[in-house]
């Protein structure tokens, strides 16, 4: 520990901290624009200054490391001259445009002028202009306004990982650009809009659309990807303006990926807002709540038990997952399946198929071996982790899959998973590395998860997990890393086939062929249904008008992940609590309510009319579900079944062989026109990194 | 002046470095550990520029990144950041003329007027005929022989008008003079010749022999 002197105060700091930090722990405020706990110190704004006792000018308390005895001044008539002058320079090329400037009521630059600067201008000379850069559908730039903090050019180098930014030229005429002026190609390009100090980089889609000030805030946690990443939705009125991250070092440290933040506008299209019933010439046309219920009921009523079955989405909330895998118990079916993609996971213990190590669990990992996985597009802020333990500490990562730009090197064993049975019985030198390794890691990807052959790679990682101390002591790496929101939740509540129900290729194939004769689909939009001929009564609820309503004959309105209260469990297990942000439009409904009423035409009443009676029984038929916002460890079996693991090339689940863009992955993301926006001006690139 | 206009429009489809340069490339990068071999990329962008008609192209600056292992942004961060790379055409003569303090005080005006007049031309401007540039630059330390340019690679020094107008005829004619004062002066010598040191003075060496000075040598230090 280190002691030194802040205002007269002594305090003490852990070795290795910088005098901002002793600032801060004592209580007291440095303004800053260059600096961010998150990136490199460039110590180029100068606006940290501070007094320094025995230095003959103020120093940058951003760079300069504490030291014992130091004495620091920060309210002292040099410290307050000094950041009245810096601010003054700030200010002689800023333009004051606060008025039409986006960022105005949430500006660094604004609100430490106010606090720190002076009160008056004394520069009568013209000032500067720099002409608009080009950075692609996410950003929009005003270069007038940059300060030149380049906390844009460090966070793209060091967090994101694509070294296009930079500050060309120099002096009075520096300029912050991209090369040659290209869109920037990241999953992570959206948070150099919150990092801009000034309206320099601003968010484009959201450009003059509101004042800070008239939006209202919901802290809640994202569900387009398998993360859970904290977030703050802003909505004005009913409608959602914008989405920003919220910190949690566990999950996503302060990062929100493009899709997080951007795909929210797909909210105000395609909605599903009043119930259609498909009419006798072929066409969904509007019905009536009622109707639409007498017409399932009526159907259901004729139907055997084992001819009805459920297919749950990606994004459902716990909540209603629940109520129709009760709703399903109840009228006798055991064809339950949350695994749209045909996944094999589940049902073999908990650990089996959550991210045990935890994402923070990455910090510890000195070995991280992908299978089947793309992190940069099935989880991009996760992959900013991976990268930072690369540039920090050179983790080492190998995978297996096909060759992709992840932002640091990666050892490549081929794209064949069957290599897997080969590194468990220790003929590859992987094995070795695994075992000298201290904290191993192996990352499951769906893309390994949902062939024939699963079973057996399950079954080989698990055993390659034991082997070579991925699961050791308190340490288990055996990490799934999902891409569905709802995924965890799902196999937590049991929501796979029960006592030999069908499993969703089973229920996809039972529907051609007539044998199941009544078929749910909870907002499950993401089975290829394109070439499927129905013979059965199909019954989507849902947000949007999208692949499972167009295969409906009834459709019920449902709400979108944001416009409910609702439990998510993220890959890592964590059970956490989203907020409502807004309400669904018209006549939908929060989902579990849906399936509540629908309950009582079926004359099998859940015995829950409340949302909070329904998480109550759910948290005591399965406690995990209250286990809110902590990682729950539970002990490792076996899993998967011995088998031949086959030659062919795994896919990742979101890669161009899939047919599935990093911008494209649930409704809402299909029905944003930014997303589409970001598919035009990126996947050329990322189209080509994945290949 | 924003950046964009200080990089040519029109770029040559490919750049290449000659089988002479390559070998030279070879030696730079030997001076520097493989792991910093990014060092180099100053010493490769003055190559560049010596090989393409005194101005770097952006295939240069993407050819030296993928050379070094570095960013094309990075490389041309450093090409941007050095007045002394070129990211245009530029005449035969880059005539680089002082204007700092010294030089403006001892008649660097009268300097920049004379190409103004002979030329045409002003700070950061090729001339009709293409052969000559002119940049107004800051100083470039030799204040002594004030004022100066810098013609390429040399310095001419004691200018005026005049000795100004002439130097660009001789360009014009296609033969420059040699570089140093165009005054005579022997490097910074006083003009009349020298007026210290001008006698042998016997110094004492460390096993006490006396060794005679050279007049030369006395220059030199």
């Amino acid at each position: 520990m280190i002691t030194l002197t802040v205002d007269g105060v002594e305090i003490e700091v852990e070795e290795g901290s910088t005098v901002m930090h002793a600032c801060e722990a004592a209580g007291k405020e440095i303004p800053r624009f260059c600096y961010h706990d998150r990136l490199s110190v460039a110590g180029n704004c100068r606006m940290c200054l501070v007094e320094m006792e025995r230095a003959p000018k103020p120093v940058a308390s951003c760079a300069m490391p504490a030291a014992n005895g130091m004495v620091i001044s920060t309210d002292t008539p040099m410290v307050k001259k000094a950041r009245e002058g810096v601010m003054e320079f700030m200010l002689i090329n800023h333009p004051l445009d606060c008025p039409i400037c986006d960022q105005g009521g949430e500006c660094d630059l604004q609100d430490q002028a106010m606090g720190y600067g002076g009160d008056r201008s004394r520069y009568l000379e013209p000032k500067r202009a720099v002409e608009n850069k080009n950075m692609g559908p996410l950003i929009s730039t005003i270069m007038t306004r940059c300060i030149h903090c380049t906390r844009c050019v460090r966070f793209s180098t060091e967090v994101a990982g694509v070294t296009d930014m930079g500050a060309i030229g120099r002096g009075e005429s520096m300029e912050i650009t991209t090369y040659l002026e290209k869109a920037l190609a990241s999953e992570l390009s959206g948070n150099v809009v919150d990092l801009c100090p000034v309206g320099a980089l601003t968010n484009r889609p959201y450009a003059f659309n509101s004042r800070p000030w008239e939006l209202s805030h919901t802290e809640t946690v994202d569900a387009m990807d398998a993360m859970g990443s904290a977030i703050r939705i802003d909505t004005r009125g009913n409608q959602v303006m914008r989405v920003l991250p919220r910190t949690n070092d566990d999950i996503n440290e302060e990062w929100i990926s493009d899709k997080t933040r951007h795909a929210l506008d797909g909210l105000m299209r395609q909605r599903l807002d009043r119930p259609y019933l498909r009419g006798r010439n072929g066409r969904l046309a509007e019905t009536s709540w009622a109707e639409a219920f007498k017409v399932i009921a009526a159907k259901i009523k004729k139907t055997r038990p084992g001819g009805i079955g459920a297919i749950a989405g990606d994004q459902c909330d716990s909540e209603s997952m629940y109520a129709l895998l009760k709703l399903m118990e109840a009228l006798g079916s055991t064809n339950t399946d949350c695994r749209q993609d045909g996944s094999v996971i589940g049902g073999k213990g908990r650990s089996g198929y959550i991210f045990n190590s935890g994402f923070a669990g990455l910090e510890d990992t000195d070995f991280v071996l992908l299978v089947g996985t793309n992190p940069r597009h099935e989880a991009a802020v996760m992959n900013a982790r991976l990268r930072r333990r690369w540039l920090d500490d050179g983790l080492q990562v190998a995978r297996i899959g096909a060759e992709a730009d992840l932002t640091y090197p990666v050892k490549e064993l081929g794209d064949k998973v069957s290599i897997l049975t080969e590194i468990a019985a220790g003929k590859n030198p992987v094995f070795n590395k695994m075992k000298r390794a201290k904290k191993p890691m192996i990352i499951l990807g769906q893309g390994a998860l949902n062939r024939p052959d699963s079973n057996a790679i399950l079954h080989a990682a698990s055993a390659l997990a034991k082997e070579t101390g991925v699961i050791a002591g308190d340490w288990n790496g055996f990490n799934v890393l999902h891409t569905a929101a709802a995924r965890v939740a799902g196999l937590d509540m049991g929501f796979i086939p029960q006592n030999g129900g069908m499993n969703t290729q089973a229920m996809i194939k039972a529907v051609q062929n007539g044998a199941l004769e009544v078929l749910f689909l909870l907002g499950a939009d993401e089975i290829d249904l394109s070439s499927v001929k129905s013979k059965s009564f199909v019954i989507y609820q849902g947000s949007h008008g999208d692949a499972g309503a167009r295969f409906a004959d009834v459709v019920l309105p449902g709400a979108a992940w944001c416009e409910k209260d609702a439990i998510f469990v993220n890959s890592e297990g964590r059970v956490q609590h989203a907020q409502r942000a807004s309400f669904p439009p018209g006549d939908a409904r929060e989902d579990w309510a849906i399936i509540r009423a629908l309950s009582d035409h079926l004359k099998a009443s859940l015995p829950f009319d409340s949302h909070d009676a329904l998480r109550q029984q759910m948290m005591a038929e399965h406690p995990i579900f209250a286990e809110r916002d902590v990682l729950t460890a539970s002990r490792f079996k076996s899993q998967g079944k011995t088998g031949k693991i086959s030659d062919k090339p795994v896919k990742y689940a979101i890669s161009s062989e899939t047919g599935r863009s990093f911008y494209m992955t649930c409704p809402i993301s299909r029905n944003s026109v930014t997303m589409a926006a970001c598919i035009d001006a990126f996947d050329g690139n990322l189209g080509k990194a994945a290949e | 002046m924003s950046i964009s206009s200080r990089i040519a429009e029109n770029q040559p489809e490919s750049f290449a470095f000659t089988a002479q340069n390559k070998k030279r490339i070879k030696e730079i990068l030997g001076k520097y550990p493989k792991e910093r071999k990014a060092s180099a990329v100053m010493p490769l962008l003055d190559l560049a520029q010596r090989q393409h008609d005194n101005w770097i192209p952006m295939k240069a600056i993407e050819e030296i990144s993928s050379m070094l292992g570095m960013a094309e942004i990075r490389v041309l961060e450093v090409a941007t950041f050095y007045t002394m790379f070129n990211l245009r055409p530029v005449g035969r003569y880059y005539i680089q003329a002082c204007g700092t303090t010294p030089c403006w005080l001892r008649g660097s005006d009268d300097v920049m007027r004379s190409i103004y007049d002979k030329l045409g031309i002003r700070t950061g401007e090729t001339s009709a005929c293409g052969k000559f540039t002119l940049l107004e630059v800051e100083c470039l330390g030799a204040c002594v022989n004030a004022p100066m340019v810098q013609i390429n690679d040399d310095y001419y020094e004691d200018l005026d008008y005049i000795s100004m107008g002439n130097l660009i005829d001789q360009m014009e004619a296609g033969e420059l003079p040699s570089a140093g004062s165009l005054r005579g002066r022997q490097g910074s010598q006083p003009e009349p010749g020298a007026t210290t040191l001008d006698t042998v003075i016997p110094m004492k060496t460390a096993n006490n022999k006396a060794k005679t000075v050279s007049k030369g040598d006395a220059d030199a230090g």
